[in-house]
């Protein structure tokens, strides 16, 4: 088996069961966890709460302005990472391709050379990213290995790709199969780290949210 | 010169400094196991190490250094739930990816936890992921309690008011000094009716320091003509258990109010301008006594301003002139207390000249979580609070008021130590300097 088989055959599929074990591993083992029911006396009525809840899912995408000036900037860079990431992997042909085939599903694609050029941005933007984080006396001090190993995964995918499609570092063939390789450890790292926030993001702002709301106080 | 270990033994109470290092360690591995549930594992869980958090603290505003980022504050833990409780808790300490925390690492973090944390929760609003950074601090309070590490003004206050229902030891019972208050004020004192409508309770830094605010709690609820009372045995609001991280003595301190409640009958327990304490009572206080509260609590603003709205209290106008307000951060983050004042301001004819940052988004006095009792927080506080100071100067306000008292003697030590020329005041006293006959 070569080497692009064996990433997108065995590897992949290994890969995408312990992804998903391990993404409900980590959600299990929260919910598993004892819960304290809240019995102070509500300020606002459950409707309402949920509501807030829901409400703050929305509003925390974004600083209340009171905070802009501060963290606007930081928080702008996030944003652009994040979407040029979400448009490669899931509007670049081959990615609707080979997504697709799983869910039997296929969506209009972007060209190719908008994609690319997206790839290059969101590179460039994934070293500002680190540059900040090395530089950044607060980054600096928190980051740990997982803050640098996500990145390096995720940046690993976003290389491979661009010289898979740029056709430089070897033989098609073999730099595809090194893009697949890449993808699989993404899959197999996320549950392990931080790349878990996608699945933890919406109900901590739900129920952080609703608790607030709960009390009457700013979400 | 003494070294930082010295420094930390006597930063502590004498029961604390005994302590063995692996008692330490084996505290604070209770007291946090004891706080982790469902909601702080999705909270420790969630947290991408972003730094925003930074950006909402006044330590790290002021000081721009990284070890006060809020949610580096709860960093040894963390780290513990990671190692020993995570999902993955295994992987992690078999990859040696999530370290033991040591003693000497807790020690670090006792000044981080307790002196330049307020509590006041602005980081809790700032976080993109929506954690509550701020109650994970309080729950890693308890963490460091637990490790015989709560500064000693804190250990103190609690042990004493956990035992005796007083914070400090006074030459005159807290109960003697409220009616001597009303003696000196001219004002009736009702206590320990056997039964009331209303409970009563007195902050400990209104009858040492603002007692006026003690005399006009009194003289509003005797001008709403509501049956009210104090209690001699749940008389002081605050929780010196809440703010040393010490669960059980908080829930005692609680309990000895929440008895005299019940005892009296009182279907409304008024808090007197005092953040934590509202906050504590609100929220908290059913959860560790184990039922719902069969009374409701109330901060004394929200009360008048409920009086104001059922039209059973009407207020002439204060000739205030330009007004700032602080909001107390334990009464608008923590607990939603947000249009009350602002309702009795209008009462006053007093349009307040607002902040750059107000209501739920103001910076904290610098004097909240208790840090205001620490003597070596001092330093770090009136840093940190330079920026609210400019703040409330750039109101070119003349009357500077606030709800709660913790704040007003934070202010008040401000003004002396800055040379500061503003006088916070209390908008409770203000209401009780402007109460309007009603024709009967």
């Amino acid at each position: 088996m070569d080497l692009v088989n064996f990433a997108r055959g065995p590897a992949l599929k290994a890969a995408f069961i312990f992804f998903f074990l391990g993404v409900a591993w980590r959600l299990i083992n929260v919910l598993l966890l004892m819960h304290r029911r809240d019995l102070s006396e509500p300020r606002r009525s459950m409707a309402s709460s949920l509501l807030g809840g829901l409400k703050a899912i929305g509003s925390r995408s974004w600083p209340h302005p009171e905070f802009i000036p501060r963290t606007g900037a930081g928080e702008a860079l996030g944003y652009s990472y994040h979407i040029g990431l979400f448009l490669v992997i899931l509007f670049f042909a081959p990615h609707v391709a080979f997504f697709g085939s799983f869910v039997g599903l296929h969506w209009p694609t972007l060209p190719n050379s908008v994609t690319t050029i997206i790839s290059v941005i969101t590179f460039t933007l994934l070293l500002a990213v680190l540059f900040r984080r090395v530089t950044h006396r607060v980054l600096r001090r928190l980051s740990n290995f997982d803050d640098y190993f996500s990145w390096f995964v995720v940046t690993l995918v976003i290389v491979t790709g661009l010289m898979a499609t740029a056709h430089v570092g070897g033989p098609y063939p073999t730099v595809l199969g090194l893009h697949i390789l890449s993808f699989d450890l993404l899959l197999v790292w996320f549950p392990l780290g931080k790349l878990m926030h996608a699945f933890y993001l919406f109900p901590t702002r739900a129920i952080d949210g609703y608790l607030l709301t709960r009390r009457g106080a700013p979400s | 010169m003494s070294t930082p270990a010295a420094e930390l033994r006597a930063s502590l109470a004498p029961e604390e400094s005994a302590m063995e290092s692996e008692q330490r360690l084996a505290g604070a591995m209770r007291g946090f196991a004891r706080e982790v549930g469902a909601l702080s594992a999705l909270r420790l869980e969630s947290c991408i190490h972003c730094g925003i958090c930074a950006e909402a603290c006044h330590f790290y505003v002021a000081t721009e250094d990284p070890k006060y980022t809020p949610i580096l504050k709860v960093e040894p833990f963390k780290q513990v739930f990671k190692r020993e409780a995570s999902a993955f808790a295994p992987i992690y300490r078999w990859l040696g990816l999530k370290r033991d925390i040591s003693v000497a690492e807790l020690e670090e973090w006792q000044h981080l936890l307790y002196e330049s944390c307020n509590m006041c929760g602005r980081c809790s609003l700032i976080c993109p992921m929506g954690i509550d950074v701020a109650a994970l601090i309080e729950q890693a309070r308890r963490g460091m309690f637990e490790a015989g590490l709560a500064p000693k003004e804190l250990y103190e206050k609690a042990a004493r008011q956990q035992r005796t229902g007083q914070p400090e030891e006074t030459a005159e019972p807290y109960r003697e000094k409220l009616l001597a208050i009303g003696r000196q004020f001219g004002v009736s004192i009702p206590l320990d009716a056997p039964q009331a409508d209303v409970m009563l309770t007195v902050s400990r830094t209104d009858i040492e320091q603002y007692p006026k605010a003690v005399a006009s709690l009194a003289r509003v609820m005797a001008h709403l003509e509501v049956p009210c009372t104090f209690r001699s045995d749940g008389l002081i609001a605050e929780n010196y258990g809440y703010y040393a991280g010490a669960r059980d003595w908080q829930r005692d301190i609680s309990r000895r109010l929440i008895d005299q409640a019940i005892a009296c009958q009182a279907k409304v327990l008024i808090v007197p301008e005092c953040g934590h304490a509202y906050s504590v009572l609100r929220w908290q206080a059913a959860e560790l006594y184990g039922a719902p509260l069969p009374f409701e609590v109330r901060h004394i603003t929200e009360y008048i301003a409920e009086a104001l709205d059922g039209g059973r209290l009407k207020l002439r106008p204060a000739d205030a002139g330009a007004t700032a307000f602080h909001d107390p951060c334990m009464l608008v983050r923590k607990s939603g207390v947000m249009e009350a004042p602002r309702k009795i301001m209008r009462a006053l004819g007093i349009v307040p000249n607002e902040m750059t940052h107000h209501v739920g988004f103001d910076y904290c006095c610098g004097g909240g979580g208790g840090v205001v009792d620490i003597e070596r927080a001092a330093k770090l506080r009136y840093r940190a609070m330079e920026n609210k100071l400019r703040e409330i100067d750039d109101t070119m306000a003349r009357t500077f008021l606030t709800s709660c008292s913790d704040c007003r003697r934070t202010f008040d030590d401000a003004k002396r130590h800055f040379d500061w020329e503003k006088t916070p005041q209390s908008l409770l006293e203000l209401v009780a300097d402007h109460l309007q006959e009603q024709a009967r």
